[in-house]
């Protein structure tokens, strides 16, 4: 009777297990992110290629020095990536359709983002602002989150050879975002392209614009939707894969592919050694007889 | 000395209600000094006279503010017939600080249409250079507003350029 209600209890708390974890995989995938995160919402069909974003990037941060002047248009040759020393850049793009397109890449600022989940030290966090910041002193480098991150944005500080950690935007999150004001390449951005607001908000308006000039855009809102939803928002003139963006992404938070199995570990973890040591017993005393059963019992009966 | 000083505050408040009154024809501005980037740009000595002579439709820059008929079809659902507004200039409904928690603020009025006004600096910007593309005016940033030292500062051009030979020779190492 008391193996059999062994048995029963590992099952009945594996199957409590199962079940509790399928319920928390659903409730991340429906996270829509804190209710007043502030969002940019990046205008393409309004950004001429001026760089101004990039400058003001580069003070407000303290970067070092740019190889070229924040106005030489020669680094449009080029497809650049944010790096250690840029945490924006602005990169071309000829679509055979008139004017080129120019497209600003900096952090996302995820509404679950991936980079968040595979830090391992916890360095990063996800403010109510709705920034994505991270803790330089508790960052050990290991470039998780490079590797995380759907849009390649963390770049890393392979210059430093005795404490390299990852860098990238934090929509100026210490200096700015916190006190309510807008990040400084919206500040300096000649043509509008971006448009700070409430991340709610900036959907509507993104979706207003559309309907309001059809012909301008391309009907999306990138980010609204992709790996649930970014707090940076893009409109278009032009289908967004022709302009870089990676159209192939998954509207679920990445967090949600790896959370199913994540939530069975602990289970492993705490059932199984249990589970098995009983299988174990109960197998051995069917083959050997009651030898080894009597043995233990008349060993603990001796004390 | 005191008469000499009743008649300038008289001058300076004749000049001040002179401009604080609606605009008509004898009130535009030949010349407009625009000196809203002023902390790294030198001003910008806009030629009104010019811009209305080669343009002639107020409607193009003014919207509906001045009268003039209104033509984009979003516009003229609710301004097809409107008098002309008190005031004209740019400033007065484009803001210089769009991303301010007023003017935010004032965003959330449900009852608002204009929601999505560029502040002053992104209509300038917008209107003018969207413009000069189209009709062949000059569209270097420079061309219209010349860059001060402050602002060589910030872009790292002029005696602020990096002086380190350009990333791409310097791999060679």
């Amino acid at each position: 009777m008391k193996r059999r209600d062994f048995l029963k209890g590992c099952l009945m708390c594996s199957a409590a297990a199962a079940v509790g974890t399928g319920s928390k995989a659903q409730a991340a995938g429906s996270f829509e992110g804190y209710p007043d995160a502030m969002g940019v919402l990046v205008d393409l069909t309004r950004c001429v290629g001026c760089r101004s974003c990039e400058a003001a990037c580069n003070k407000e941060q303290r970067l070092p020095e740019p190889d070229v002047p924040f106005d030489d248009t020669s680094v449009f040759e080029e497809k650049r990536r944010p790096t250690e020393r840029a945490y924006t850049v602005v990169n071309k793009y000829e679509t055979g359709q008139g004017e080129p397109v120019y497209r600003k890449i900096q952090c996302n600022h995820c509404n679950e983002p991936a980079c968040l989940t595979s830090c391992f030290v916890n360095a990063y966090t996800k403010t109510k602002e709705g920034a994505v910041i991270y803790n330089p002193k508790i960052c050990v480098g290991c470039r998780n989150c490079m590797i995380a991150c759907p849009f390649n944005v963390p770049g890393y500080s392979y210059s430093s050879a005795f404490n390299p950690v990852v860098k990238k935007c934090i929509f100026c999150h210490d200096t700015r975002l916190k006190n309510g004001r807008p990040p400084a390449c919206v500040e300096a951005c000649p043509q509008e392209v971006l448009t700070f607001g409430k991340r709610a908000d900036l959907i509507k308006l993104g979706h207003e614009r559309i309907r309001e000039t059809p012909t301008r855009y391309y009907d999306k809102i990138y980010g609204e939707k992709e790996v649930g939803g970014t707090g940076w928002l893009y409109l278009s003139s032009v289908p967004f894969d022709k302009v870089g963006f990676d159209t192939t992404l998954q509207n679920e938070p990445i967090i949600s592919n790896v959370k199913d199995f994540l939530g069975m570990v602990p289970m492993v973890l705490a059932i199984w050694p249990a589970l098995f040591t009983g299988v174990h017993l109960l197998s051995t005393k069917n083959k050997d007889g009651h030898d080894d059963h009597d043995d233990s019992h008349n060993g603990t009966g001796g004390h | 000395m005191r008469t000499a000083c009743t008649w300038i505050m008289l001058a300076i408040a004749t000049v001040t209600i002179t401009l604080s009154l609606p605009q008509k024809a004898a009130a535009i501005p030949d010349k407009i000094d625009i000196g809203s980037l002023e902390a790294l740009y030198k001003k910008v000595n806009f030629d009104h006279a010019a811009h209305i002579k080669t343009i002639y439709d107020c409607a193009v820059c003014h919207h509906h503010t001045t009268g003039a008929l209104v033509t984009d079809p979003n516009c003229v659902r609710c301004h097809k017939t409107s008098n002309p507004t008190k005031d004209v200039a740019c400033r007065n409904c484009h803001r210089k600080d769009p991303f301010s928690a007023d003017v935010m603020n004032e965003k959330l009025n449900p009852n608002r249409y204009h929601n999505d006004i560029p502040g002053l600096k992104g209509a300038y910007h917008q209107s003018c250079l969207g413009c000069h593309k189209k009709m062949n005016g000059p569209t270097g940033c420079q061309d219209c507003h010349k860059r001060k030292p402050e602002g060589d500062a910030m872009f790292n051009a002029g005696e602020f350029a990096p002086k380190k030979p350009a990333g791409k020779g310097h791999g060679g190492h």
